[in-house]
């Protein structure tokens, strides 16, 4: 079933916020705000800077509490979370895999073949008894994506996941992320790519100054006229102008 | 020959001579301020890591009161352990002051805001950057903090040699509630400034340069297994 298809949309939601804020001292990161996350869906965030987008995401997550309004999620939800700099303990690249699987609860007999099976797909292997900080920032970034795949999350939310690597690492990871949203997992990613907005997703949402601008399906997203904040931001207009 | 010209020759002749007493003294300074630091370690690393993840009301004046307490006076904490181990003390049925043991209680609670303070800031300067991620993993508080320090832990072990620089280097606490006594309490800062009090400069300047190429030489171990990891972690195959 993917996003696309009716059945997914007829399905409940995996994540739904209702009114969602947050408030950072004076500073509204985000207003109320409804949405919610169907399986299979691929979303990207788009939008400046400080527009909410992080905020969001970790509202989604749960990482984030809500001011007010609230966030129901199906449960048990199996999520994971890659972020723009990818955190590694030092330790060997096959202990932070163990680690990542211990706290997801996964079994202790199935650990050692899913951190194989989760190595093998991003390429680090061979490097498995490395120490993860000795890798390259793309190989970290790929390491943290075999630690969110090796669980097998339902929801994987993705914040910038490739704006600090160089163009060869960006399109590793991408081709990744790709693989890993046909295989029908839920994504739900910020990104200031639009190149990558349009190869990834299927949905696009634009937030600016907290605010949910524009929510549509990609090809509207990117073809139709867009309210003028996001037609700005697509245009690469500044944003005082 | 100068004062310092001097000790030099008398510290190369402590070294040569291997004196049986200097070797006593040598051994229980090393032994009391290990126990203490590892007394510490025990206490302190915890504390400190729980102080930097947990979030707490009051907490704030806690972090406050402990980095006041870096500045803790030697002579005071041995004064304290002095009152608490007297036979008229709350602890005096343990009777054992002018022990080692004292000695290892006075520098014990002198260490201890060393260990906590400069874990805490180093358990709450890496959870700052990677807190988020180990959380939404799913690793609880105790957790992120434990994990900050095996991450963190040739920092921690750093914090550790700091701890025992100030416990082997300190003398009031030790020389209140050891008192002194040769063969028994005596440790190499206590007989220093007995040496000074005596006007053998060169001997206790001497003594002096031998606490410093000990505490040299425990550096250059705890570094040289640093190296050692280092490599071997480097060098490691599937």
């Amino acid at each position: 079933m993917t996003a696309s298809s009716p059945l997914a949309m007829l399905a409940p939601p995996l994540i739904r916020l209702e009114r969602a804020s947050v408030s950072f001292g004076a500073v509204r990161a985000l207003l109320p705000t409804t949405l919610a996350v169907q399986p299979g869906e691929r979303i990207a965030l788009l939008g400046h800077n400080g527009s909410g987008k992080t905020t969001l995401l970790r509202v989604l997550h749960g990482l984030q509490r809500c001011d007010s309004g609230a966030r129901h999620a199906v449960a048990p939800l199996r999520q994971a979370m890659v972020f723009q700099r990818p955190f590694v303990l030092r330790l060997s690249v096959a202990a932070n895999m163990r680690l990542a699987l211990w706290l997801a609860g996964v079994a202790k007999d199935e650990r050692e073949p899913r951190m194989l099976a989760a190595l093998e797909r991003v390429g680090l292997r061979e490097l498995r008894a490395r120490p993860a900080r000795a890798l390259s920032l793309g190989q970290q970034q790929r390491l943290a994506l075999a630690r969110a795949w090796a669980v097998r999350p339902e929801v994987l939310f993705l914040d910038e996941p490739t704006a600090s690597l160089d163009p060869g690492a960006k399109r590793e990871v991408e081709a990744l992320v790709a693989e890993f949203a046909d295989e029908g997992m839920t994504l739900v990613m910020s990104t200031h790519n639009l190149g990558q907005a349009k190869r990834l997703a299927r949905r696009v949402i634009y937030l600016e100054a907290g605010r949910i601008v524009a929510d549509r399906p990609t090809l509207e997203f990117f073809d139709l006229p867009l309210p003028d904040e996001a037609a700005h931001f697509l245009k690469g207009d500044l944003p005082w102008h | 020959m100068s004062a310092f010209g001097e000790s030099l020759t008398t510290a190369a002749r402590l070294i040569a001579d291997a004196d049986a007493a200097l070797l006593h003294i040598v051994g229980l300074s090393l032994a009391v301020s290990a126990s203490a630091c590892l007394l510490a370690a025990g206490f302190g690393l915890a504390g400190g890591a729980a102080l930097a993840a947990a979030r707490f009301p009051g907490q704030r004046a806690l972090v406050l009161l402990l980095n006041t307490l870096l500045a803790l006076p030697s002579v005071v904490v041995g004064l304290v352990v002095y009152l608490l181990l007297s036979r008229s003390g709350p602890l005096g049925s343990l009777g054992i002051l002018f022990t080692p043991s004292a000695m290892v209680v006075a520098q014990t609670i002198l260490v201890l805001p060393v260990v906590a303070a400069l874990t805490r800031q180093l358990v709450a300067d890496g959870l700052r950057g990677s807190g988020e991620q180990l959380r939404s993993m799913g690793a609880g508080t105790g957790l992120r903090a434990l994990l900050m320090l095996v991450h963190e832990r040739w920092s921690v072990l750093t914090v550790l040699l700091t701890a025992f620089g100030r416990a082997i280097a300190e003398v009031g606490a030790v020389m209140v509630v050891g008192g002194n006594i040769d063969g028994v309490t005596r440790v190499m800062t206590t007989t220093i400034a007995l040496e000074t009090s005596k006007g053998d400069l060169p001997l206790a300047l001497a003594l002096g340069l031998l606490l410093l190429g000990v505490v040299a030489l425990v550096n250059l171990g705890i570094a040289g297994v640093q190296r050692w990891r280092g490599a071997l972690a480097l060098g490691n195959t599937p």
